[in-house]
């Protein structure tokens, strides 16, 4: 399926340097930024980037893939939350799929996400590796 | 006025592949390849890892050693590469959004074969040096490719090194540099080509070794030092055994060249080879230590570094990964089958 | 607020039904249904379809439909909430008749699934997950309720055998339906040692891809009067919704959205959960089965599966559900699944249901609830024999 490059572009200050916002009120930090906290109506919010590290909640490994996919499964599919809270769903690269484990260290890194074949546009953006060092 | 490295930084990808599981499926003789390129397996980068990627994460750690530049003070981002992932559109922009860099910054993507990441750090040199900038980063990245049952496919391998330049809080400073380049058709891949063609033997003796010998010789001649004057040397290792040979017939011993020869384990970088070497070497240097470096590019040139370790250097390596440990641990074994799926050498209709 | 009924059902063929149409395969349930009731004119109409623009290209979809109805001019309006569009037809129908404005409105719902191949499938159906933050990163239907499954275990220690009895029950119940796509029995070990989707979810764990249509005739009371044929009331419709992200839940065990449409259903039918005699509730995989009951509060959170192995869901438990087959045995056309749940628990309340399948004890008061992608939204009814 195309996405056109400027659906990734307008995302790259969340998948590129997973900026995110961080509420006055609440204290709590979604990604993406949104304009007010979900659970409080505060707006007043500064942007921050999310720590490199976290653990992971809950993972599936995909084994069905859909098209753009097919050649990369059997893949980890995790929602991690970083160590100052934030949850985030991303693809866990480079780790063997029976070792994949709730709980687990992992580091965010960048990566490709998707091409669109060979012509398209490349979007890149965090995958959660194991935290190994 | 003092300029040189203020961060450093490496990152390599975990897969690797054995000399003898490549030379299984084309029948070629293992042990003699082993023994005469003095190489044991190479990196190979999975399919979400390219020049860019590679490039940002050794980027984000040269950061995180240099002792807290904010990104947005870099003013140049130059990466030296052969694989860059796009034909057209740059590398460099990617990477300095990533980082956050951007938009008050120049960006240019170097092509030289394997020289083109000296040629950014050179150039990232000059403009710190020249007070064009507070910081330039330059990286060295290579996903390459060599073509099925090529000599070169036995080495083409991938990994990154990245360098703030810098004129203060300095971990290794520039004494000296010296370039030397003629042209020579010993390697090349022309525009659209997959793979890259070479003259086999000929990039040899008057090629690799005409030019690494030519540059290194002019920069001690230069600086008036004798290879005996360094704690280490790194040369481009396009496989485990032309470095060591130019090591020694210049007369710099294993010794020097061990930290930073890591293409019997890791292949051949291409634009990466040399300056992750010196990553490699920083690692292990101590104050004071005079570092030798010459790169070589085919087409044909190298790039020759001597760089003096500074006192800085203790405090700043292991506030991230070193490149030893990149290279030694937590890898991960794959099959030809996963490498050529890896490396899309498989004809799949779209 | 006038009292809503349902007057008259029907349904299409369901399954890979390679010789009928999106249109054809609604066409044949709306018919059926106005037949079943004996109108003999629609007010208006309320459509749930998720995607027929990426299933068969077709979006506009009300005007087609009505025109292959024979029913051009007619009021129509198509309802979009992924797989609860279905329900969420029901509910804007019932609104309709409920404030007066009409007698008479046909709630239906259609998907054809089976005109693109299995990647665009997934692809299509992952378009109710969020696009830029859950796709984006490769996830997949199966894969997100995979991630809830994974959740509910480490939290509650939910077993493979709590998953598996409920494919089994509910293809118990398929068994008997003749509307069912796969109407037969499979046994537990079948469930475990079925191919892996998204771990720990095996293909036997999921509901199918299905072809289908459903439709129903609401109605005001009087009208279901004058009509003198069987019929039920809808005492409560509620629906909520939540965050499609799945990573920004507070809690990945449960489906808030269900909570609240189960809640505001029931405040308004004026009945608590325990009254609730049998449920169709929306099992899209085994997992969502137990963590629906759990959300609705019929079930203590982590309860639900212990009381499944103990058969509490079957036809002659305590609480029979789905005893359609559900979305599992009966096929889930996603549009359609919300109407057909209403199809069931018509035919169960009015004692029309297929010998062996009927829920004993003439039950009198039952819920449906329908759920739209991971849980992001919600629409539950309560029904009542009239």
């Amino acid at each position: 399926m195309t996405m056109f490059s400027s659906r990734n572009w307008r995302e790259y200050p969340h998948r590129y340097r997973t900026e995110a916002s961080k509420f006055k009120k609440s204290g709590k930090t979604y990604i993406p930024k949104r304009l007010i906290d979900p659970e409080t109506g505060d707006t007043e919010q500064e942007t921050v980037r999310l720590p490199e590290t976290g653990k992971v909640l809950t993972y599936t490994i995909i084994r069905i893939a859909p098209s753009q996919w097919g050649d990369n499964a059997p893949y980890a599919l995790a929602i991690v939350e970083m160590t100052d809270g934030t949850r985030l769903m991303a693809q866990m690269t480079d780790v063997a799929m029976e070792d994949v484990k709730v709980g687990m260290e992992i580091r965010l890194e960048f990566r490709r996400i998707q091409n669109e074949g060979s012509h398209g546009v490349i979007s890149y953006g965090y995958k959660a590796v194991p935290k190994w060092f | 006025m003092a300029a040189g490295i203020v961060g450093y930084g490496a990152h390599l990808p975990r897969h690797r592949i054995t000399v003898e599981e490549i030379a299984k499926v084309w029948g070629a003789d293992a042990p003699s390849y082993k023994k005469g390129l003095m190489l044991r397996e190479k990196s190979v980068p999975p399919p979400d890892m390219d020049t860019i990627t590679l490039s940002v994460e050794a980027a984000k750690r040269a950061l995180i050693r240099s002792g807290g530049v904010d990104a947005a003070d870099i003013g140049a981002i130059y990466i030296g590469s052969e694989s860059h992932p796009y034909a057209v559109k740059p590398s460099g922009t990617t990477v300095a959004e990533a980082i956050g860099a951007t938009p008050d910054i120049h960006c240019a993507d170097f092509e030289f074969a394997c020289k083109a990441g000296s040629e950014a750090m050179y150039v990232a040199l000059s403009h710190v040096k020249a007070g064009e900038m507070k910081y330039a980063l330059a990286i060295a990245a290579d996903t390459s490719q060599g073509a099925p049952s090529d000599a070169l496919e036995f080495s083409a391998a991938a990994g990154a090194g990245a360098f703030i330049m810098g004129t203060d809080n300095l971990v290794a400073e520039i004494e000296h540099t010296h370039s030397y380049m003629t042209d020579m058709p010993d390697f090349w891949r022309r525009e659209h080509e997959f793979y890259p063609q070479h003259g086999g033997r000929f990039t040899g003796e008057e090629a690799y070794f005409a030019h690494t010998k030519g540059a290194s010789n002019a920069i001690l001649k230069k600086s008036g030092m004798k290879p005996s004057d360094f704690a280490y040397a790194i040369f481009h290792q396009p496989n485990g055994k032309f470095p060591q040979r130019v090591a020694f017939e210049l007369g710099f011993t294993q010794e020097q060249i061990d930290p930073g020869w890591l293409a019997p384990t890791l292949g051949n970088t291409y634009s990466g080879a040399s300056p992750i070497g010196l990553t490699a070497t920083l690692d292990v240097a101590k104050p004071g230590d005079m570092v030798f470096m010459c790169s070589y590019g085919s087409g044909a040139g190298s790039d020759a570094f001597i760089w003096k370790v500074t006192n800085r250097i203790d405090e700043v390596r292991d506030l991230t990964v070193r490149t030893q440990k990149l290279l030694e641990e937590n890898l991960t074994y794959i099959d030809y089958g996963t490498y050529a799926k890896f490396r899309h050498k498989i004809i799949k209709n779209a | 607020m006038r009292t809503v009924c349902i007057v008259g059902v029907g349904m299409s063929k369901w399954g890979e039904v390679w010789r009928m149409s999106l249109r054809d395969l609604h066409t044949q349930a709306a018919l059926n249904a106005v037949k079943a009731a004996g109108v003999d004119h629609l007010d208006s109409m309320y459509v749930g379809c998720m995607s027929s623009g990426l299933f068969v290209g077709q979006e506009h979809l009300a005007s087609v439909l009505t025109d292959y109805m024979g029913m051009r001019g007619l009021a129509a309006t198509r309802v979009e909430s992924a797989c609860a569009s279905g329900g969420l037809a029901v509910r804007s129908a019932f609104i309709e008749i409920a404030s007066g404005m009409s007698d008479i409105v046909m709630a239906s719902g259609v998907e054809k699934m089976t005109d693109v191949d299995g990647d665009e499938a997934t692809y299509a159906l992952a378009t109710a997950a969020d696009q830029e933050y859950e796709v984006f990163h490769g996830a997949t239907f199966p894969g997100l309720y995979a991630m809830m499954a994974v959740a509910h275990m480490e939290k509650y220690g939910t077993t493979r055998d709590m998953l598996s009895t409920v494919a089994v029950k509910n293809h118990n119940n398929g068994s008997m339906n003749p509307d069912a796509q796969y109407p037969f029995k499979i046994s537990m070990e079948q469930v475990a040692n079925s191919v892996m989707i998204a771990d720990p979810l095996h293909i036997l764990d999921c509901s199918p891809i299905t072809d289908g249509a459903a439709a129903v005739i609401l109605a005001s009371e009087d009208v279901a009067k004058k009509l003198g044929k069987p019929y039920i009331k809808i005492l409560g419709t509620g629906t909520g919704t939540d965050t499609i992200q799945l990573a920004q839940r507070e809690d990945m065990t449960t489906i808030k959205a269900a909570t609240i449409a189960a809640g505001k259903a029931l405040d308004m039918a004026g009945k608590k959960i325990d009254d609730i005699q049998f449920a169709e509730v929306h099992d899209c995989f085994t997992i969502a089965e137990i963590m629906v009951v759990e959300s609705i509060g019929k079930y203590v959170p982590g309860k639900a599966g212990e009381a499944f192995l103990a058969g509490e869901s079957a036809l002659d438990g305590a609480f029979p559900i789905n005893s359609s087959g559900g979305l599992k045995s009966k096929g889930h056309p996603v549009g359609a699944t919300g109407v057909a749940q209403m199809v069931e628990v018509y035919k169960q309340l009015t004692g029309q249901a297929e010998k062996g399948r009927q829920i004993p004890g003439a039950p009198k008061l039952a819920m449906t609830q329908n759920m739209g992608g991971s849980g992001g939204s919600s629409v539950v009814h309560v029904l009542e024999v009239a």
